[in-house]
């Protein structure tokens, strides 16, 4: 059983989005590596094109599955706003995955409020100061190319994946495990282009 | 031992079959939906989903009595509608094991109210377990039933949404056979007729002095004891919060939240310099500790309103949160932009929603999805109080109101009709109300995941059934205008609602179109075309997701259009065209 604190990991997405599979193939990895791990999930409406969100923790004892403001030590955003949402979710120093994909949101449609501008400039400008790293991706387009458009929360799962301490063998049998076998090896494919876009540091 | 990642609900639903339950029956409802939905995969449990709470509950007391051990499950405000049974099957007791599950919302994430389901263990005079992660749920299935036969009492097991709807680790184990216990004729234990109910309630009372005892000895309470300037009594997912905050602190962690057990709280209040309790909404358990003598600090610093955390334990307690959120120069200096849940592209409801705001009509609403109804820009509802209340409502507000008499409308879904729209019918047609009652029939429960219904034709547990037909149970409820109407059809149903307003007598409109999401064939799509679009936002007043304003254009977004084409008939110019098809 490893030792050590807790590593908390927040998956902010859009309803529809497909957040469940990425953070079933992260749970697989990290049960495998024999840590204890809660995951907190808030659905319901969320397929109504709502925020939906998943908390996971995981270390060698967890006891609140949440995540507060401050505490994640890797936010998962499948989308611009929602990346610029979680931020303040973020500890200081920690890693941003975001998926550069724009999905306005009702209030923006209806010119009620602003989708806002320079999102990836903000972010970016904090990078060595609040943010440790910030690793942005078309997941979307990276997941077509891949062949499977449902993918591209894969991909960023295969950023992410970068920054944690599983072996790319442990993942990609988390999806042998997690997605049913037609759509497997675009699966695969759309994984290793996120876990390769990035050099290793 | 096999260790398996577990929601909550999954939790329950294994622990029902660990623990040997024969029969379970629910209604839907965030968040304890899954707990049936997981109950039906075991074969060797026969699960249902009834009509209603109340309903589903007197079916589980009728199971129980026969001699099974029986699990149903409700969301909060669904005890409120199984009240009445629950009140007296306290009174009778059980003859099978029966544990009730009732999963509370702190926070409001998909509920109308965030009422403290614990209340009403104290009001049933019934015992409470309350779990505070994925393997106590299962495990304390298996304790409620047991402590239901010994103690011939129904038991509540109180879940939430964060251990509902949170996965942790759980240890599976086997089933238990538990055979069907026989049943005995027993009219004096049975029947609750005056002369009857006095004698049990005499047992009520006993029943409770024996639990509290066995509270006070029973390893599901348990003292922690650790740094003893510090001790807080906590239940359910805030002893996770507790320990998260405050990990030097003494803890006496509560499995049973009623009846307290009396004596372990004075041992662990002796113990401690200060003692807290910590719980999520009412003072439940602080007044009851207050109501012993016993000094404790709670709602001075928690607040009764959403959900606790981890940080407002630790700041209530040792004056700072444990963390802060991150610092970033010039954040909060423009609002993000929320993300609402909004009525899906293609959704039945919208144009119904849409024509009833033209028309100015005052409309009585319901839960369900067709709630988003009253959000911007359709905004066409009223009220809308809990599950059937659309009907009755309507017809007070015509009976409130003469101005409004023939200005009312009430709308409801097919799944919340068969729960408790089918009396209010009555109601109006009995007491000579005018309104008209629209049926958003689209086929299943949708808000709540696609469940089955009484009108689906199809069991929880897959198996073909009757489906009621809903024109005809209006009918014989005495509506004399039943109409049916195509929602994707604007002007058939503008029509439509116009007539049946204009008449001084009951009418029911059916809407029917199976829900947008059930729809997997083929879709067309629309575009709208720039040269013809004068940009007026006709199109725009429906709310739909896909149609979008960009710098004084109007767009549809193709990859998420299902063409129902809806906002081809509200385009005043004939600019909505469809893909690759020329004009629609």
């Amino acid at each position: 059983m490893p030792n050590g604190p807790v590593t908390s990991i927040l998956m902010g997405g859009v309803g529809g989005q497909g957040v469940i599979l990425a953070s079933k193939i992260l749970a697989h990895v990290i049960l495998e590596h024999g840590y204890d791990l809660k995951i907190s999930e808030i659905h319901g409406m969320a397929q109504r094109g709502g925020s939906v969100l998943t908390h996971m923790r995981f270390g060698s004892e967890v006891n609140s599955p949440l995540i507060e403001a401050g505490q994640a030590d890797y936010v998962m955003a499948s989308e611009k706003l929602e990346a610029w949402r979680w931020l303040p979710f973020l500890r200081p120093q920690g890693t941003m995955v975001v998926n550069t994909q724009e999905i306005k949101p009702v209030p923006v449609i209806l010119g009620v409020q602003k989708y806002p501008a320079n999102i990836m400039e903000a972010m970016t400008a904090l990078v060595g100061r609040q943010i440790g790293a910030l690793h942005a991706v078309n997941a979307l387009e990276m997941a077509t190319n891949c062949g499977q458009p449902k993918a591209a929360n894969v991909v960023l799962c295969g950023v992410l994946a970068l920054s944690l301490p599983f072996p790319l063998e442990s993942y990609l049998a988390a999806l042998e495990a997690a997605v049913p076998q037609r759509f497997l090896e675009q699966n695969k494919k759309a994984f290793q282009a996120g876990y390769y876009y990035f050099p290793k540091n | 031992m096999k260790k398996e990642l577990m929601s909550g609900n999954e939790a329950i639903a294994r622990g029902a079959f660990e623990a040997g339950v024969r029969f379970a029956a629910a209604y839907p409802g965030t968040p304890s939906t899954e707990i049936l939905e997981n109950v039906a995969l075991y074969k060797e449990m026969d699960a249902q989903w009834s009509a209603n709470e109340k309903v589903a509950l007197e079916v589980g007391i009728g199971a129980s009595l026969a001699g099974s051990r029986v699990l149903v499950a409700m969301k909060h405000v669904g005890v409120n509608v199984a009240a009445d049974p629950l009140l007296t099957f306290a009174y009778t007791g059980v003859n099978g094991g029966l544990v009730l599950v009732a999963a509370d919302d702190p926070g409001m994430h998909s509920s109308q109210n965030e009422q403290d389901s614990r209340h009403y263990a104290r009001l049933a005079k019934v015992p409470m377990l309350e779990p505070a992660d994925s393997q106590e749920a299962k495990d304390m299935v298996r304790d409620a039933l047991e402590m239901s036969e010994e103690f011939d009492t129904p038991v509540m097991l109180k879940s939430s949404t964060r251990i509902s709807h949170s996965q942790t680790l759980v240890s599976l184990g086997e089933r238990e056979d538990v055979p069907v216990k026989p049943y005995e004729k027993n009219i004096r234990k049975y029947v609750m007729v005056p002369a009857y109910g006095r004698l049990r309630h005499v047992v009520v009372e006993e029943r409770m002095n024996l639990l509290r005892k066995f509270a006070e000895q029973s390893p599901l309470n348990r003292i922690e004891w650790r740094d003893r300037k510090i001790g807080v009594i906590a239940a359910g997912i805030c002893y996770q919060y507790v320990r998260e905050a405050l990990p030097d602190a003494s803890v006496l962690k509560l499995g049973i939240c009623h009846p307290l057990p009396p004596k372990l709280i004075e041992e662990f209040a002796a113990g401690v310099d200060k003692l807290y309790v910590v719980e999520e909404l009412d003072p439940f358990m602080e007044e009851q500790i207050k109501a012993m003598g016993i000094a404790v600090t709670g709602k001075e610093l928690f607040p009764l309103i959403g959900e606790i955390s981890p940080n407002i334990v630790a700041d209530k307690i040792l004056g700072q949160p444990l963390t802060g959120a991150l610092e970033v120069p010039g954040y909060c200096d423009e609002p993000v932009p929320m993300r609402p849940p909004v009525l899906c592209p293609g959704c039945t409801h919208r144009s119904v929603f849409y024509l009833l705001r033209k028309l100015k009509l005052v409309v009585s609403g319901d839960i369900g999805c067709y709630t988003l109804g009253s959000l911007a820009p359709l905004e066409a509802m009223d009220t809308c109080i809990c599950m059937g209340a659309s009907i009755s409502a309507g017809l007070g507000f015509e009976k409130g109101n003469p101005d409004l008499k023939g200005k009312v409308v009430s709308v409801i879904g097919d799944s919340t009709f068969f729960h408790s729209g089918m009396t209010g019918i009555a109601d109006v047609v009995y007491n000579r109300g005018t309104t008209v009652t629209m049926i958003l029939d689209n086929r299943i429960t949708a808000m709540t995941g696609h469940q089955h219904h009484p009108g689906t034709g199809q069991t929880l547990k897959g198996d073909p059934t009757v489906a009621l037909d809903i024109s005809a149970i209006c009918a014989a409820l005495g509506v004399k205008r039943v109409r049916e109407a195509d929602p994707f059809n604007l002007q058939e149903l503008e029509g439509v609602i116009r007539e049946e307003i204009a008449v001084a007598e009951p009418s029911v409109i059916i809407i029917r179109r199976a829900c947008t999401l059930l729809d997997k064939g083929p879709k067309d799509k629309y575009m709208i075309n720039r040269d013809a679009c004068i940009t007026c936002g006709s199109c725009m007043k429906l709310g739909c997701p896909v149609i979008s304003k960009n710098d004084e254009i109007i767009s549809i977004d193709p990859s998420l259009c299902v063409g129902c084409a809806v906002c081809v008939q509200v385009c005043k110019v004939d600019a909505i065209e469809k893909v690759g098809g020329g004009n629609a």
